[in-house]
């Protein structure tokens, strides 16, 4: 075998809809492919939260945007002999495919390893995809590629609607949707063409059902379809935003069986060499099939099947591309048989989405061929009940199953329109059916599932009704209890079933008793590969009311539980993973076993190769709770998985489990916003003045004493209001009217805002109340943005030592007074001097893998070791203040996906991901974090609307930078006016509802605008309609938009300095050695 | 499902599970043997192979696609292995009483009790698996309200039992191959009539040495392949001749047997859709199902034979192969039906076989 000594491993970037955790995933396990072969790594990606850029993973790491101009610059300095390209999702696929195009590959003489660049882009190109699958036979859907709306009308006369439309080269199926007419049609279309030069107009499939699988090749043409997965939602439906079930439930053997054929066959014409998916459209009613795509890389469905096989797809995959043979590899699960085979699995898995569309206002709920949700669960079970229920908790959405969940009651018309249009509640619609007497049959005429899924269903419904006819938990019979344990059912689902909606925690605890004294208890069960045919080496494991017997017994060395984060969703994503994978990997350093209890398949900290005992479990209570009696270990570890873990610290402390770090009580007052308030009046830390008030009268009377604007936070956040800044008493009544009435049950949060304040963050590690870890980092955005959405500066650049000085005080004697073991972070607000504290999490913050890695200092490792009651020394980490370079953190958003959603930063988060870039001056590093979230340098033209007159003239220096570089400056109305009072010359374009030309409008659907600087003024409708227009037109014809004027100022200016030759591309190594 | 009777199963080591029952409520012994397949209960049930044997699935949910309705092809059934279910007992974890599938006629439930087939479902497979895997293949019995004794089936002939008592013949190809039936799978018939053949199936004594023939087939059937003295006897024959000879499962370790190797009973056997083989000396390797108790001890093999295929997870044979002669077997199902169809070209190296046979002729 001829390996290659150095190469280079595309990322995927930051974390975006589409585009997320799973190929932190896979890029990690290529990555130790590779090491274990003693091959040089070199990995590309700005995401700095990821597993994948830790130290010790690749050799080196560059953070830098996965881009052409970028990856050819690393190829030159670096010259690698090999290029892996299938491991960074549509992002590295796609930039390989340009690069390829370009001859850069052979111009440096790299060697594309795995399946070559031709073979992706025939499966990419639909017009050479469907002749590459004519040429065999294999059928796919009536479809045309079209390049101009006129052909994409007619290709849809020929093939007669209702069709799909497609664009091609888009990640997560971006630009599709069905049409039903032209001009549905001509509207999907045009936005289509805004990404991608060449659409599919294609027959629809409608009802027909969709299943994948996954298939892996190597060079000596050896295939195997690892996993098959079935949709529960019929074709129509993104497998994205499905719920899928591993493996197919409804397919006769020779279903099953042909269209594993058929991929064999596809995808050894394809020649692929490694790992790809094939996804099919399968007719409910004979054995018709059609071939909808082929994804040429590892993908959202390949780690799922990694996860839901025990099969590491990524790792096998990197390794064939190496020029392995499937059969000389190992089944690295049993590590005695081989790993050419296919696994078998003996439980039920299930995938679901997790949507977030109650953060964005505007935004279509309807969920269709293109994806919104934001992370994703997999459950496991031995029936598909067990599995579904399991995965509805997961979600944390607040349900506590498919039955069981707050009363609702809808109109039959509505149902009925909840479950033949597809969207992110259809599922809980479906239970409201069965409930309003719906038959398995009618929901099946309305929704095309699968009757054999809805037959499940209706098992939970109907087990669910007999509980309900009980009212104590004494009068349950073991038997029943038994069935409903076996169908799913939580203890805290059972009790609401039997004692109504009222103190469900305590009447958890009651079923949770008296099940324990029936006997009736879940088993602990192995993921093999092999259905037990063979021995496992590993612990991969999940729990089952299904069976009698554990495969394993209670770990007996002293060991440790670290709660894992759960579902990513807006607010929580690969950085707690990070810190889990971390905590998991340091207590293991320090001789403890380590098991680690999570549930989301796009996980490093689920691979089983991480821990020593891996649980893919809820990380409810209860579960929490089966597998600590189980474990009996010797602590758990709460504080770095986020907010979920967190939130169980007080009824696990209850419950007298071992937790390690700041007790639980302490927690439990930093958390609680009235107790939190009076300990820091006490110690005298100033806050902005809040508080939590019941009628409209009260909250004028506050406003009275602290002035507009301020910051509301209704308790009970209806789809579209959640936190906002209001101005003025009209903003106010049009917000709470929006907001939903104030009452005793429902108040609101009112809060002081601060305008134009700074906004710093503290992180850091306290040893029993001392600190000993800090770092500080400065949002470059005023206080208004939330921080999850801000840019931030690692080490900060413009904070006084006189402020840092006061932070570190206020710190520690917060560190003190809670008496922290752990990590923890605080959100400061500085203006003149002052400084206030708005917020306080004695866990570890979205920003720890970030500022770790900056300073050079791991500061979960360090708090592990505080957790594990080691002895830690006070760090260096303050030094970082004389470092040499700068970090910036940037946010990706998604907006692009989120049809009607207004693309705008605001005080709740909005953000899908982040990245974070080095540089020799914040200007660099700055430029370079917005360039790997999608910001382009524009090439003539920018539009300024400069919203309030203070963002104004926040940005009239950088206008004049913009005129003084060449660039046409446009501006609306007021902006315009502005700037020329200032002589800064600006064209006026009109306001979209103007209807006048030049409009703002048409500029951007002609493409004359290259950066769109939108400042949102006031909440005011006719405002609020006309920076929507911008905005959104701005992101459907995918032109940059900044709507923060600290922000575009700092970018402009960025750009305005340096060229992109002056960005230096280099490493991180580098970096830590200069 | 709660209102099904309680069954249990026992095991020749005392150990006693209870379940619930579906199908037949009856009592029936075997031996029982697990299969990690996820699909094809309806073809499985039907395989001869599987004669005597109380059948554990370890996929948790069985049933639901229900099974499907009969259709005949060339006088032989279409969907089914052999023309009635052959196991003598299932053993399931949940059994799915609603089914859905358009090709569906009936549920599973109803399917086992029309041939009065004990079903038990319920049961902890995986715990069942482990003690197999770990103990080997034991006797055992589901016991419903009389008590039965167990039974090893192994010591029964169970390929006279299985086995068609007169000739028949299909098709009208080209090539004239017999088919030596031990209890053949049909879609071994099917993807010989799918193929250029006339097809003359005998009974597993059939002196077909006696009979104009192109090639010989051995089919695959159930049980220790020791008791099929007649057939080996008539193989010794034909291996005196050129003819070419294909065997499957039975059908090879009737072969090795019939060369003057031996075979030996394994401990679990392999039964499943995912076996993993490579063809000797190559890099290729391919998926395979497979059912089978017994293989061909290579050791024991003449010098003039080889492996053909070896398993790549425990490196037992996987087919044999003379070096000079176009005889050749595989311990693998190259027709599938359950599970992958990638060897079905297998059919065509045979009736390629025979026609470089009848060319040299």
């Amino acid at each position: 075998m001829n390996k290659p000594q150095k190469v280079l491993v595309l990322g995927s970037g930051a974390l975006k809809i589409g585009e997320a955790g799973e190929f932190d995933y896979s890029g990690s396990q290529a990555l130790k492919a590779l090491k274990e072969e003693g091959i040089r790594t070199i990995l590309i990606n700005p995401n700095i939260a990821t597993v994948q850029t830790s130290d010790n993973i690749a050799d080196d790491v560059y953070f830098l945007p996965v881009t052409p101009y970028f990856v050819e610059e690393v190829i030159k300095k670096e010259q690698p002999d090999g290029i892996l390209v299938a491991f960074g999702g549509q992002t590295a696929l796609n930039c390989a495919v340009a690069l390829y195009q370009g001859g850069i590959f052979e111009k440096y003489n790299v060697k594309v390893l795995g399946t070559p660049v031709q073979s992706i882009i025939d499966t990419e190109d639909r017009d050479i995809f469907k002749d590459k699958l004519d040429q065999i036979g294999v059928l796919i859907a009536r479809s045309r590629a079209v390049t101009t709306l006129d052909d994409a009308l007619k290709a849809a006369e020929e093939i007669g609607y209702p069709i799909i439309v497609r664009a091609a080269f888009a990640l997560g199926g971006l630009g599709s949707g069905f049409a039903n007419n032209d001009e549905e049609l001509t509207a999907l279309a045009e936005k289509a063409f805004t990404t991608s030069d060449q659409i599919l107009v294609e027959e629809s499939l409608k009802g027909w059902k969709e299943v994948e699988y996954e298939v892996v090749r190597d060079q000596y043409d050896n295939c195997i379809t690892v996993c098959n997965m079935e949709n529960f939602d019929p074709i129509g439906i993104h497998t994205g935003e499905s719920i899928v079930v591993a493996p197919s439930q409804t397919l006769s053997n020779r279903e099953y069986h042909k269209l594993r054929s058929i991929g064999i066959k596809t995808i050894r014409h394809l020649g692929i060499v490694g790992e790809c998916n094939i996804q099919y459209a399968l007719d409910p009613f004979s054995e018709e099939y059609r071939v909808i795509e082929v994804n040429a890389r590892l993908s959202r469905s390949s780690a799922l099947a990694s996860k839901a096989t025990g099969y590491p797809l990524a790792f096998v995959a990197a390794k064939l591309s190496l020029g392995y043979a499937l059969s000389e590899l190992k089944n690295s699960v049993t590590q005695t048989t081989s790993a050419f085979f296919e696994p078998a699995l003996d439980y039920v898995v299930c995938k679901l989405p997790r949507w977030d569309l109650g953060k964005f206002s505007g935004v279509a709920r309807q969920i269709g061929s293109s994806m919104k949700s934001v992370g994703e669960v997999m459950s496991i079970g031995k029936s598909f009940e067990e599995a579904i229920q399991k995965g509805l908790r997961m979600l944390d959405t607040g349900k506590r199953g498919f039955v069981g969940n707050a009363a609702e009651t809808v109109d039959n018309a509505t149902l009925d329109k909840l479950l033949s249009e597809p969207n992110e509640e259809r599922i809980f619609a479906i239970n409201l059916a069965f409930e309003a007497g719906y038959t398995i049959q009618q929901v099946h005429d309305l929704t095309r599932i699968d009757l054999w899924f809805l037959q499940r269903l209706y098992t939970i419904f109907e087990l669910g009704n007999q509980v309900g006819e009980l009212n104590s938990a004494d009068a349950l019979p073991a038997e029943l209890l038994r069935e409903t344990k076996k169908a799913g059912f939580s203890d805290q689902q059972l009790a609401v079933k039997l004692y109504g909606n009222q103190d469900v925690k305590a009447n958890e605890l009651i079923v949770r008793e008296q099940r324990k004294t029936l006997g009736v208890l879940p088993v602990v069960k192995q993921i093999d590969t092999l259905a037990a045919e063979f021995p496992a080496q590993t612990n991969y494991l999940y729990t089952t009311y299904h069976g009698t017997e554990n495969d394993l017994e209670p770990e007996t060395d002293k060991s440790v539980v670290v709660l894992g984060s759960g579902v990513y969703r807006i607010g929580s994503s690969v950085e707690f993973d990070w810190c889990g994978v971390n905590a998991a990997q340091t207590a293991t350093e320090e001789g403890y076993k380590s098991i680690i209890i999570n549930y989301n398949p796009e996980t490093v900290s689920t691979d089983y190769d991480v821990s020593d005992r891996l649980y893919f479990e809820e990380l409810s209570y209860e579960r929490v709770m089966d597998i600590l009696d189980f474990e009996q270990p010797t602590g758990v570890i709460l504080s770095t998985g986020g907010q979920i873990p967190n939130n169980l610290a007080t009824r696990l402390a209850d419950a007298e489990v071992p937790v390690l770090g700041t007790a639980p009580a302490r927690i439990d007052e930093a958390e609680n916003r009235h107790k939190f308030s009076s300990i820091l009046d006490e110690l005298g830390i100033a806050q902005p003045r809040w508080r939590e008030l019941t009628t409209l009268d009260a909250v004028y009377e506050f406003v009275q004493e602290v002035g507009f604007p301020v910051l509301i936070r209704p308790s009970y956040v209806l789809s579209g209001a959640a936190m906002n800044v209001v101005s003025n008493r009209d903003e106010m009544e049009a917000y709470l009217d929006l907001a939903s009435a104030v009452s005793a049950e429902y108040p609101v949060v009112v809060s002081e805002f601060i305008q134009d304040a700074k906004e710093i963050e503290l992180d850091a590690v306290a040893d029993h109340g001392d600190i000993v870890s800090y770092a500080i980092s400065e949002h470059v955005e005023f206080a208004g943005v939330h921080s999850g959405d801000a840019t931030m500066y690692y080490p900060p650049q413009r904070v006084y030592v006189g402020t840092v000085r006061k932070l570190k005080t206020i710190a520690e004697q917060i560190a003190k007074r809670f008496e922290i073991s752990g990590p923890f972070n605080i959100q400061f607000l500085e203006k003149n001097g002052e400084i206030r504290v708005i917020e306080c999490n004695l866990r570890a913050s979205r920003s720890f893998p970030f500022v770790s890695k900056i300073s050079g200092h791991n500061f979960i490792k360090k708090a592990t070791k505080v957790l594990l009651g080691l002895p830690v020394e006070r760090d260096a980490s303050e030094l970082v203040y004389d470092s040499t370079f700068v970090g910036v953190k940037a946010s990706q958003f998604s907006f692009t996906r989120l049809q009607g959603a207004d693309p705008v930063m605001r005080v709740d988060m909005t953000s899908t991901g982040e990245v974070g870039c080095l540089g020799d001056s914040p200007e660099e590093a700055l430029l370079k974090s917005l360039l790997s979230v999608g910001y382009r340098i524009p090439k003539q033209s920018v539009l300024i609307s400069g919203g309030p007159i203070a963002s104004k003239v926040a940005l009239l220096s950088a206008a004049k930078l913009l005129v003084q570089k060449g660039y046409t400056l446009y501006a609306t109305q007021g902006t315009h006016r502005f700037f020329a009072e200032n002589s800064v010359p600006s064209q006026l374009l009109f306001w979209p509802d103007d209807y006048q030309e030049p409009n703002v409008i048409s500029y951007l659907r002609e493409k004359k605008i290259d950066l769109v600087i939108n400042i949102p003024k006031n909440l005011t409708k006719g405002e609020l309609d006309n920076d929507y227009k911008i905005r959104r037109t701005a992101v459907d014809f995918n032109t940059p938009l900044i709507t923060n004027a600290r922000l575009a100022k700092a970018f402009i200016k960025a750009f305005c300095k340096l060229e992109m030759s002056d960005l230096k591309i280099k490493s991180w190594n580098e970096y830590k050695a200069q | 499902m709660e209102n099904a009777k309680s069954v249990k199963l026992v095991l020749e080591d005392g150990t006693e599970i209870q379940g619930k029952s579906f199908g037949a409520f009856t009592s029936a012994a075997g031996e029982v043997v697990f299969s990690t397949a996820m699909t094809g209960y309806p073809e499985n049930l039907t395989d001869p192979s599987f004669a005597g044997q109380i059948l554990v699935l370890t996929y948790p949910m069985v049933g639901n696609y229900g099974v499907p309705g009969e259709d005949l092809y060339e006088s032989i059934s279409k969907i089914f292995e052999s023309d009635k279910i052959h196991v003598a007992g299932l053993v399931v974890n949940y059994y799915s009483e609603e089914h859905s599938h358009w090709h569906a006629a009936k549920s599973l439930g109803d399917w086992l009790s029309e041939y009065n087939i004990p079903g038990i479902f319920d049961v902890d497979t995986r715990l069942l698996t482990k003690k197999l895997r770990e103990k080997g293949a034991m006797l055992g019995k589901i016991v419903a309200e009389d008590d039965v004794p167990l039974h090893d089936p192994n010591q029964d002939n169970l390929v006279a039992q299985v086995s068609p008592t007169e000739v028949k013949h299909y098709g009208s190809g080209s090539n004239k191959i017999v088919l030596v039936d031990c209890g053949t799978k049909t879609n071994i018939i099917r993807c010989f009539l799918e193929r250029d053949v006339e097809l003359i199936r005998v009974p597993w004594d059939y002196d077909f040495t006696q009979l104009d023939y192109d090639g010989l087939f051995l089919s695959n059937g159930p049980g220790d392949p020791k008791m099929c003295e007649a057939t080996i006897g008539h193989l010794q024959t034909a291996l005196q001749q050129d003819k070419p000879i294909f065997g499957i499962c039975l059908g090879s370790q009737l072969m090795g047997l019939a060369a003057g190797g031996n075979t030996f009973k394994l401990k679990y056997g392999h039964r499943s859709h995912n076996q993993p083989v490579l063809l000797t000396g190559t890099k290729r390797s391919y998926i395979t199902s497979q059912n089978h108790g017994f293989a061909v001890d290579t050791d024991t093999l003449p010098a003039e034979w080889e492996m053909l295929f070896e398993n790549l997870n425990d490196g037992t044979c996987e087919g044999i192969k003379h070096k000079t002669k176009p005889f050749f077997s595989t311990q693998f199902h190259p027709e599938a039906a359950g599970g992958p169809q990638d060897t079905e070209f297998m059919f065509d190296d045979f009736l390629k076989a025979v026609e470089e046979y009848k060319e040299g002729k």
